[in-house]
């Protein structure tokens, strides 16, 4: 599945001419901060990279249209853009909110676009002209997808999602046609999807993540996140709102596991409901002041009880009900769970049984939703939903600690809160806007990731400081309507084999590429294009591994030239070098990379930044290994 | 501090169950449509509005009236002395619930249904006691609450506002319940989403404001 992009490269000296331009800029800048300045003592943001975006930012002020708004956009290209299939569209009344499109998913060249009212599959082997494969009419929102071989999972969370796909909607407050829950479809015939079966729960399926267990080739399990009501159980026998002091198998404060066993979809069922939230007792939280511990305290005095905020009271807590969504990271035998108020960090290496291991909370978050990694486990990102995706909260009176980002270290099970990162753009109050789903961008050596913000946009952002995220690139279009608010803007936007691929709520389908920056070069865009998948699900994250090429090592050449992690004559020298080997080929390439490899090893203790200059000489390495 | 009057509710109660009569009749009679219109069939035959019912005009039209009083209590944190937390989650209740007020109105307004003004003003220095206050949706502080709240500051604010406001986000849980009890109701996408956030975030918001009170977590049905 992978190819060496830097083979079929023209020109390949002309771009590294540019680069050390850019780079060159960038040193400049960096030199005027030259202590390591990361830390700076008031916390405001060091500046490490020469350039910024354009000012005023253009997403500001942008014309209002449905297909014909305004754009703006930065350090990005459009590469296709696809309105909804006719099914999914009505257009006489824009912004129809059962005509939503939402989550992603994708197996090789397909793209499964959800929608409230069935979903949508796309065949992007033309990036620039994606075909339409199927709408598949299936209302029931809000069809959060997923993928497996010849799966395809789908949420069903709304009371008028039906079993049969109906279109009525289901009026009976009790019914055996109402589907909540997981929707099996079987895609063999990507075109003619085939209904397999319908696993109910008690709170329907408002999102879901696909999980493997490496330990169990023979099924996947789906972790189902459910946020509406618990139905009857005379719908569905089982089912209980209550308390767990008078029903001690309460739908609430739990979520569910479902197995598929992959010879036998049908047979689907829910293995498990792990209670992950019992005896969760008040975390650690930051941005609450020694002032705020005292009003507690007080609070606390004139209520005649004792001041204990965050003192453990086994057995009394039991947190949130349920999870708004989890994103789970097989490899390293973690997820990241958005339940509530509160962010969660599981074990799941017991696949069908998750148990809670560490928790955060914010006084700035009010509804936790997804959960990001970064690629080595060292970090974790929640983002904050705050009014649900349809209101407008990127206006500039909204706070920017709200409906944000909040990033943390991961060390053990311990979370340590670092930054926030919002949408810095100001949005009109007729665009909903807020933080929304997003993906890591295999760019090596760095935290870098897409983020959908609705209305707001996309915004493509590095971590790798996770002190001081900055924005990178970004795309955004003037509001749907200019004097109202009307359901639009991205829902989510992941990378995907080389693309960003972003679900539209209204307007479709849009495809993106990097373009190259002095924050961002070519070699570097190469190289997150060399890492291919031949499916993905966005809350289930792969561990990404890049291939041995000559992009990947020009990527961490490019990184140590603007970070200044060696010297500028040792990276001309190490670049020349890579030029070299490449005109090359078979033994000759693989004795020159072998020699390079050791000289870099040589430049370690000298560098300042040792670590990159390692990774660089393992690629060189793993590069030369490769020639035959 | 809701300006919904009775004979504005009992209209809407009528338009309301007109509707439903419409919405019902207007399905297919047969339980499984062999070849289901499209979405967008659908949407170009409706005009863009899914059908409704008189429990969903009642509950929008009633939260209206709610989320004006949270709003009312939620401007007194400033200026009654509230501690930061305290002050930090009312400023995103003003907020969030000053939107919320917003689409509902507008919901309401778009489907022609009587839409009930907010009352959002600081009511302090008023005799809220003597005011002719409409009926309470589940939860509302009662006037003697109200100005209970209002003469209150420092911790003894914080402790009320975050008693009573527990009380208050119960009152819309337990709308939210009553909604979906009815038969028909939440089949719109934008009241069920609108429901469905209105139940998460709530619970979540209970959750918080019990640890800011030194109590244990709960569930939504205590």
């Amino acid at each position: 599945m992978t190819s060496d992009p830097s083979s079929r490269r023209p020109g390949a000296h002309s771009r590294t001419a540019s680069l050390s331009f850019f780079a060159a800029i960038g040193i400049l800048a960096v030199a005027g901060c030259v202590t390591p300045s990361a830390s700076a003592p008031d916390g405001s943001p060091a500046p490490a990279w020469s350039t910024s975006a354009p000012t005023p930012d253009p997403r500001v002020g942008l014309r209002s249209g449905w297909y014909d708004a305004g754009e703006a956009i930065w350090n990005l290209r459009v590469v296709s853009k696809t309105p909804p299939s006719e099914k999914f569209t009505n257009p006489s009344t824009p912004g129809d909110r059962r005509l939503t499109n939402s989550d992603l998913a994708f197996v090789g060249n397909y793209v499964f676009q959800g929608n409230y009212s069935g979903y949508q599959v796309w065949d992007i082997s033309n990036a620039s002209h994606p075909t339409l494969r199927s709408a598949y009419v299936c209302p029931g929102s809000q069809s959060d997808v997923t993928v497996y071989r010849n799966l395809l999972f789908v949420s069903a969370e709304a009371t008028n999602g039906r079993t049969d796909c109906g279109m009525q909607g289901v009026v009976d407050t009790v019914s055996k046609d109402r589907a909540r829950g997981i929707r099996v479809f079987d895609i063999t015939d990507i075109g003619v999807p085939k209904y397999v079966t319908t696993v109910q729960t008690c709170r329907g399926s408002h999102t879901h993540t696909l999980v493997t267990d490496p330990k169990d080739n023979a099924n996947v399990y789906i972790y189902v996140s459910g946020s509406a009501g618990v139905r009857s159980a005379a719908e569905l026998e089982g089912c209980s709102g209550a308390e767990p002091t008078q029903d001690a198998n309460t739908a609430l404060f739990r979520i569910e596991v479902i197995q598929v066993p992959l010879a036998h979809p049908e047979q689907a069922h829910i293995v498990s409901s792990p209670r992950i939230f019992d005896d969760l007792t008040a975390p650690v939280r930051h941005a609450e002041t020694p002032a705020d511990v005292a009003a507690a305290a007080a609070r606390a005095a004139a209520s005649g009880r004792p001041a204990r905020p965050n003192a453990p009271r086994p057995g009394a807590g039991r947190g949130p009900t349920q999870c708004h969504d989890i994103t789970v990271y097989p490899a390293i035998g973690l997820a990241g769970g958005a339940c509530g108020g509160y962010g969660l960090l599981l074990d799941i290496r017991d696949v069908a049984h998750p148990k809670r291991i560490g928790a955060v909370a914010d006084s700035n978050f009010s509804f936790w939703h997804s959960a990001t990694f970064n690629n080595d486990g060292t970090k974790i990102l929640f983002s904050d939903e705050w009014g649900g995706g349809s209101q407008p909260r990127c206006r500039v009176t909204d706070k920017p600690e709200w409906g944000a980002d909040a990033l943390f270290t991961l060390s053990g099970t311990t979370m340590t809160f670092k930054s926030y990162y919002k949408l810095s753009a100001a949005q009109t109050s007729n665009e909903n806007c807020v933080a929304h789903n997003g993906t890591l961008i295999p760019i090596p050596g760095r935290d870098v990731m897409v983020q959908s913000w609705y209305q707001g946009g996309i915004s493509v952002f590095d971590w790798s400081d996770v002190s001081h995220p900055k924005e990178i690139a970004y795309y955004d279009r003037g509001p749907m309507d200019s004097t109202k608010l009307v359901d639009a803007g991205y829902w989510s936007s992941y990378w995907y084999n080389g693309y960003i691929v972003g679900s539209e709520i209204s307007r479709g389908l849009d495809l993106f590429e990097l373009t190259p920056s002095p924050l961002l070069s070519q070699n570097e865009i190469d190289a997150a294009k060399s890492v291919r998948f031949d499916h993905f699900n966005a809350q289930e994250q792969p561990k990404l591994v890049w291939p041995a090429t000559f992009a990947l090592a020009r990527a961490y050449l490019d990184q140590l030239n603007r970070n200044n992690g060696i010297s500028r004559d040792r990276s001309a020298a190490i670049a020349r070098q890579l030029d070299g080997a490449e005109k090359t080929s078979g033994a000759a390439r693989r004795s020159a990379l072998m020699e390079l490899a050791t000289a870099l090893d040589g430049d370690v203790a000298g560098a300042a930044d040792k670590a990159r200059v390692r990774w660089t000489a393992g690629a060189v390495r793993e590069l030369a290994n490769a020639q035959r | 501090m809701t300006t919904l009057s009775r004979p504005q509710s009992a209209v809407s109660i009528l338009a309301g169950f007109a509707i439903a009569a419409c919405a019902l009749s207007a399905r297919p009679s047969h339980a499984q449509a062999s070849a289901p219109l499209s979405p967008a069939a659908q949407a170009k035959a409706d005009g863009g509005r899914m059908a409704y019912t008189a429990a969903d005009v009642r509950f929008m039209q009633g939260m209206i009236g709610h989320h004006a009083q949270a709003v009312v209590m939620a401007g007194w944190a400033p200026s009654h002395g509230a501690g930061e937390s305290v002050k930090t989650l009312a400023g995103r209740i003003d907020v969030a619930q000053r939107d919320e007020i917003a689409f509902m109105q507008r919901w309401l307004r778009e489907r022609s249904e009587t839409v009930p003004e907010a009352m959002m003003h600081d009511m302090t220095g008023h005799d809220m006691a003597g005011m002719a206050l409409p009926a309470l949706m589940p939860g509302m502080l009662t006037a003697e609450q109200m100005a209970q709240l209002s003469k209150a500051s420092g911790a003894e604010f914080d402790r009320l506002f975050l008693t009573f406001m527990i009380q208050h986000h119960r009152g819309a849980l337990t709308m939210v319940d009553q909604l979906f009890g009815s038969p028909g109701a939440g089949q719109d996408l934008y009241i069920f989403r609108f429901a469905s956030d209105v139940g998460a975030d709530q619970t979540t918001e209970i959750d918080r404001m019990r640890l800011m009170l030194g109590l244990p977590a709960e569930g939504r049905n205590p």
